[in-house]
């Protein structure tokens, strides 16, 4: 492994292709080169690392002076105090077992399996307003509403709302991910304001809801009784920020990679079109095989820690190559295979650890409704560009596009 | 019998016999079934139930979240034995290699698996057993008829034994609403298994649930009354419990009865093996077609200094079925040894609790995440400098971390820092065992490998 | 026997279990989690909720849940011969 490999991970022109560079890294389960971060590219590795408390996800923890170097990854700056996603326990539990009081088990247990019926009927409307079939844009047309709309609703944003939050979202998503012939200071201005708005919109929505609660999960949140008490007006400020940037930048992808995937492999599609069941194993391969985050830049150590007997110092910045341990051939039988029919699935695509994807059951029913609606109701769909264009961010890996035709819609 | 094709000759039609037809007896059965046994396998089960799952009657089945009749294991895969339920095993001939049934039939066998496992151990007074009212907890029938008696809102509920199922039954009970009371002979609940300091927190939570919570005393009688029913207990502080309902919660007994004078070398304590599941014989020859899983077997394990470790944990019923029916059908050289580190769970008062490793063995303890006060922690063991056992209360993701530790006899107390450290976890505790047991001085054993799937042991000779 | 085909069994390997929960998200009228951690489920789901008994058991990340392979009525048990 040369250093240039990790820059190549990073290398906007291996973004269609990244896995024959994870390939490579594995031979260095432990890659480490001049003040760069510690990358971590095979199974077992990553997996103990997320389940290994001398492991944190506070950047505070850092003191590794260039951190991620070069290759850091875009970073969101903000007033918010950290989400959950970036804290250590006590805190970190705290802030994610009053975010699930309203989402899931054990106080809401009926909140996302009761959410079936309603992703069917967005994704149909979605699929309905397919104008021209002779160029659709997937991602414009589909993956990036689906999951606005599905937040917006368990937020609880009032349907004529949904329309700003939609071009608020795209604003900050775009910020994320910066397209190099932009002219930066203006996108930087766009995204401020539009995360000025935002903020001001949900600090509105959150004070209005706290005297008007309903049975949304802002309202839930912001009244919420128990053990932990409410959020604070920040605390929960930052945690809809969260829910807003991580559930749905994932989830577009995760939908795009799909669509890419099946597309690529008619016979599997068309087992999808004739029996929507295998949309559940399906998944759960997809998550193996094109996993949404492909690598977690943010965690560091708090002691020395020995790995395939490198020592890791204490406070060195470490990347965990998620996307790379789904395809170790030490873990999985021939890993670069996408075979829905795998019964040995124990992937990483969602995480682990405590630190595992908080909206993963949400996720999942998207991506299933959304496949298997696709699949059936699209006539003949193929691509029209392949690979097609991607994002620029390595981190959340995606199609910026995914241009595709097909003969019709069936109903 | 290497290379002479007789092995080859069993596994087409050789006779295998089960005696056990629970969890460890449905698992070989079907372990033996998939590495290709085709000959005859019969299975005999004292009771008349097919293998049923144990677990969910100390919990979802007194809460009348499940059913106990509806308990049945999941088939992972077809076995295609002879069932034989509703008749127990009475005795073992082992040269004629026959079992004999307690009907009087006889079932020949080539080789034999026993996991008859353990049942409740009774009241010791007979007498007093026999009140209405009176309960053990082991057995789907006793798991219908104790959700009947507690749906019918008995008017206190008394538990004799603070273990893990006596705790479970306790939080069953104040769930539903009942008064509990909760007699346990040591300082706290669960003080054996994980020792004083975590005794406390579960004291903690079983008063704060409401559980009438008494320790350091005894049940020294039970009274019933003109028509037979318990009415009270009286204990050891000279206080008397009024009671309708009391449930026996002192552990278990193993059940070798029926192999007393077969010269297999089965008592009380188990059924001794080696490492590879097969039995030991009175004279400590092992045998080569006798085999043991599950909680009725005691085995040496490597990483606890070979001491015969009898594990009454599902985990362990599973493990050792599975090696049990790998070794049944190989040749010695391809035998595999038992060395899966011990496991256990328990739910109660809305708190998971994990354990991995021995933490009996222990003599400190460090939390060395989260806090006491909390309920919310994890706990690691300690024994002669090195990690030996962890514990958490709802913080079951970590446990992974504290096994490998476990597997690789790291030093103890941890040498580093953590996330979620408190003042708890500055230093080690006393982990307060009430009568700690002290593992033989031997070699140091380690378990190490790439993956699961290559583990190893690795020796150190000892100082 | 007492077993009706239009069951399915289920058990739960809780030494497995790391409490991800996502088997009480997606079929919550088996899977119940008690408390943040623990979990609760029904032995024994009809054979109605074998999709979502499905989604659940594909969506366990440690891969836990036991799903009858067999056909209860096709593995029954006999007693006395």
């Amino acid at each position: 492994m040369t250093q240039s490999a990790l820059h190549q991970i990073l290398d906007y022109a291996n973004r269609p292709n990244p896995y024959p560079i994870y390939e490579e890294l594995r031979k260095t389960p432990v890659f480490h080169e001049d003040d760069g971060p510690y990358v971590i590219s095979t199974y077992y590795e990553i997996r103990s690392l997320l389940h290994d408390p001398r492991i944190s996800s506070d950047a505070r923890n850092l003191t590794s002076t260039t951190g991620g170097g070069p290759a850091e990854p875009p970073q969101e700056e903000s007033a918010l105090p950290p989400g959950f996603l970036k804290l250590d326990p006590p805190e970190h539990d705290r802030l994610r077992r009053m975010t699930n009081r309203p989402f899931g088990p054990p106080h809401s247990p009926h909140r996302v399996d009761g959410m079936r019926e309603e992703l069917h009927d967005i994704v149909s409307g979605l699929i309905d307003g397919i104008g021209d079939t002779g160029r659709i844009d997937l991602v414009e047309q589909f993956s990036y509403p689906f999951p606005v709309t599905v937040i917006c609703r368990l937020l609880g944003v009032p349907r004529e709302d949904e329309a700003r939050f939609h071009t608020w979202a795209d604003t900050l998503a775009a910020s994320l991910d910066p397209d190099p012939d932009a002219d930066p200071a203006g996108r930087g201005k766009e995204a401020h304001d539009a995360r000025m708005e935002l903020g001001m919109y949900l600090a509105g929505l959150i004070e209005e809801r706290r005297k008007n609660p309903g049975e949304d999960m802002l309202s839930q949140l912001a009244t919420a009784k128990g053990g932990d008490g409410p959020m604070s007006t920040m605390e929960l400020l930052s945690t809809a920020a969260l829910l807003l940037i991580a559930g749905h930048e994932t989830t577009v992808n995760l939908i795009t990679n799909g669509m890419l995937t099946l597309l690529r492999r008619p016979d599997v599609l068309q087992r999808l079109r004739e029996d929507p069941k295998l949309a559940v194993p399906l998944v759960e391969e997809l998550l193996r095989f094109e996993p949404p985050v492909q690598l977690l830049p943010q965690r560091t150590t708090l002691a020395d820690i020995e790995v395939r007997g490198v020592t890791i110092p204490k406070g060195a910045s470490l990347w965990l190559v998620l996307a790379s341990g789904n395809r170790d051939p030490q873990r999985f039988e021939n890993p670069d295979r996408f075979d829905p029919d795998r019964r040995d699935i124990q992937h990483l695509g969602l995480g682990s650890g405590i630190h595992s994807c908080f909206g993963a059951p949400l996720a999942r029913l998207e991506a299933q409704t959304a496949l298997s609606e696709l699949a059936r109701r699209m006539e003949n769909p193929r691509l029209l560009e392949d690979p097609p264009p991607y994002r620029q961010n390595a981190v959340l890996r995606g199609p910026r596009h995914l241009p595709i035709a097909c003969d019709g819609i069936r109903p | 019998m290497i290379g002479d094709g007789s092995l080859e000759r069993f596994k087409r039609e050789g006779r295998i016999v089960v005696v056990g037809a629970s969890l460890a007896g449905l698992r070989a059965a079907e372990a033996l079934r998939d590495k290709g046994f085709a000959g005859s396998l019969t299975v005999i089960g004292d009771e008349p139930h097919e293998p049923y799952d144990r677990p969910p009657l100390s919990k979802q089945v007194l809460l009348g979240k499940a059913v106990a009749d509806r308990t049945a294991l999941p088939r992972l895969r077809s076995v295609d034995a002879t069932w034989r339920l509703g008749v127990a095993a009475a005795g073992l001939d082992m040269a004629g290699r026959r079992v004999r049934l307690a009907d009087g039939d006889e079932v020949p066998y080539d080789r034999l698996l026993i996991a008859t496992g353990v049942r409740a151990r009774p009241w010791p007074r007979e007498a007093e057993a026999e009140l209405d009212g009176v309960f053990v907890l082991r057995t789907r029938n006793d798991g219908a008829a104790l959700a009947r008696r507690l749906a019918a809102g008995p008017k206190r509920v008394l538990v004799i034994g603070a273990g893990f199922t006596g705790s479970e039954i306790a939080s069953a009970c104040r769930e539903r609403g009942l008064a509990v009371t909760v007699a346990e002979r040591g300082s706290a609940p669960l003080v054996g298994a994980l020792g004083g300091v975590v005794g406390a927190v579960s004291a903690e939570m079983q008063r704060e649930h409401g559980v009438d919570l008494r320790t350091g005393v005894m049940v020294t009688a039970l009274e019933g009354d003109a028509s037979g029913r318990v009415r009270a207990a009286h204990l050891s502080d000279g206080s008397t419990v009024e009671t309708d309902l009391v449930i026996i919660s002192l552990g278990a007994t193993r059940n070798t009865e029926w192999l007393a004078g077969s010269g297999l070398g089965a008592g009380p304590r188990g059924i001794a093996c080696d490492a590879g599941c097969r039995a030991f014989d009175v004279r400590g020859i092992v045998t080569d077609d006798i085999y043991a899983a599950g909680d009725v077997a005691r085995c040496p394990h490597p990483l606890f200094g070979y001491q015969f470790l009898s594990l009454e944990h599902w985990g362990n019923a599973v493990t050792q079925a599975r090696i049990a029916a790998h070794n049944m059908l190989s040749e010695s050289i391809d035998r595999i040894p038992h060395m899966e580190v011990p496991a256990f769970w328990s739910s109660q008062f809305g708190v998971n609790i994990k354990s991995v490793g021995v933490p009996s063995l222990g003599t400190e303890i460090l939390i060395a995440q989260g806090s006491l006060k909390d309920h919310r922690f994890v706990g690691v063991y300690g024994y002669q400098g090195r990690v030996i056992g962890a514990v958490a209360f709802d913080q079951a993701r970590w446990l992974p971390f504290y096994q490998e530790l476990i597997e690789t006899t790291a030093p103890f107390p941890p040498p580093f820092p953590t996330v979620d450290r408190h003042s708890d976890g500055a230093r080690p505790l006393d982990a307060d065992f009430p009568d700690p047991s002290i593992p033989t001085h031997g070699p140091t054993v380690t378990l190490s490998g790439y993956s699961p799937a290559d583990r190893r042991m690795t020796f150190t000779p000892a100082h | 026997m007492e077993r009706t085909d239009h069951v399915v069994r289920i058990a739960v390997d809780l030494n497995r279990c790391q409490g991800y929960a996502q088997c009480a998200f997606l079929a919550p009228e088996i899977f119940v989690m008690h408390g943040e951690e623990a979990l609760l489920y029904n032995p024994d789901a009809d054979e109605a909720q074998r999709d979502k008994l499905a989604q659940a058991a594909a969506a366990c990340p440690v891969q836990a849940i036991l799903v009858d392979a067999v056909g209860a009525g096709a593995e029954a048990v006999s007693g006395d011969r």
